[in-house]
């Protein structure tokens, strides 16, 4: 499985999610520039986090028109799996592969920490190395990470079980003290109607080994491998 | 073709909590500005956009809007005013 992390200009997470994906699950990545306009034969697409564009006019607005995200867009609508990690995650909300958009923190503090989340859905092809209910320590870096979507959007979110994450307190309970963001219902990521485009704002590929604090991120990546072989 | 100045207001939507528009209320209330019930925060552009009348000009920022400068599932924009530049 070949990996394809991509470069907006103020990306700052590609790094890691090279380094996660070939040093921690072993699978190949081929690095992707925004001005590309193929997808060099990747399977995953990951939009990795940072400040893409300078998050000018609003977080991953303008990056959602780079031309390598005409690609990224028609292979998500051919099925293919794209993972959007913190600004990814804003970017494919405003690219319409995810529903709803990601508004500033409601304490207006950029959050940087860890926080502990609750799986929700663990029979998608980015959680099946989870178990439903399974608590992650994962860290965030944000400012802009409250998820918000209209009400309908919301219950069909819901109901379809395409809520995949939520910020829990240690006891596994999704607190108004346990939201760094003021997400609705907690929610701190999402799969898309069809499955395949995750969005989260936590950065699984800052916590793929121990000494990084935590390797609960690792799962989520090795979930994809199991669900190819599966 | 004339050149003509859009002013675009983008707030963010009603019923969307606001904290940027809730703090500022919270300091202008800590000042004495008790009689401001509320305030939102958003953004305001100015383009100079070629246009054969106004009202071009206004449906393209129009279209800017809509694809680009607002986002729809939060924001609310209006043209607040075109003249000539």
């Amino acid at each position: 499985m070949k990996f394809g992390v991509i470069t907006f200009p103020g990306s700052n997470c590609d790094e890691d999610a090279v380094l996660a994906v070939t040093e921690g699950l072993g699978a190949d990545a081929v690095r992707l520039w925004h001005k590309d306009h193929d997808l060099q034969g990747a399977d995953v697409v990951i939009l990795p986090g940072g400040f893409s564009y300078g998050d000018y006019l609003r977080a991953g607005a303008i990056a959602r028109f780079s031309p390598i995200m005409q690609e990224v867009i028609a292979h998500a609508n051919r099925g293919g799996p794209v993972i959007g990690i913190c600004n990814g995650f804003q970017i494919a909300c405003e690219a319409h592969l995810l529903p709803g958009a990601l508004l500033r923190n409601d304490s207006l503090q950029f959050r940087s920490q860890e926080v502990i989340l609750r799986v929700e859905n663990a029979s998608t092809r980015f959680t099946n190395r989870y178990t439903a209910g399974q608590l992650l320590r994962i860290p965030i870096a944000h400012g802009d990470g409250r998820f918000t979507i209209e009400a309908d959007g919301l219950r069909r979110l819901e109901d379809a079980g395409q809520v995949v994450f939520r910020y829990v307190d240690s006891k596994g309970n999704a607190t108004a003290g346990a939201n760094p963001n003021g997400s609705l219902d907690n929610i701190a990521g999402i799969v898309s109607a069809g499955g395949n485009v995750l969005g989260m704002m936590p950065h699984p590929e800052r916590a793929i080994y121990q000494w990084l604090g935590s390797r609960d991120g690792l799962a989520l990546f090795e979930s994809m491998l199991a669900h190819v072989a599966a | 073709m004339s050149r003509f100045r859009v002013a675009i207001h983008i707030v963010p939507r009603k019923g969307i909590l606001d904290p940027q528009g809730k703090a500022v209320a919270d300091a202008l209330h800590a000042l004495g500005f008790s009689a401001v019930a509320e305030a939102r925060v958003g953004r305001h552009l100015v383009l100079d956009v070629d246009a054969a009348s106004a009202d071009a000009a206004t449906a393209s920022a129009r279209t800017m809007c809509d694809k680009l400068l607002a986002n729809p599932v939060t924001e609310d924009y209006e043209i607040a005013g075109v003249v000539a530049a």
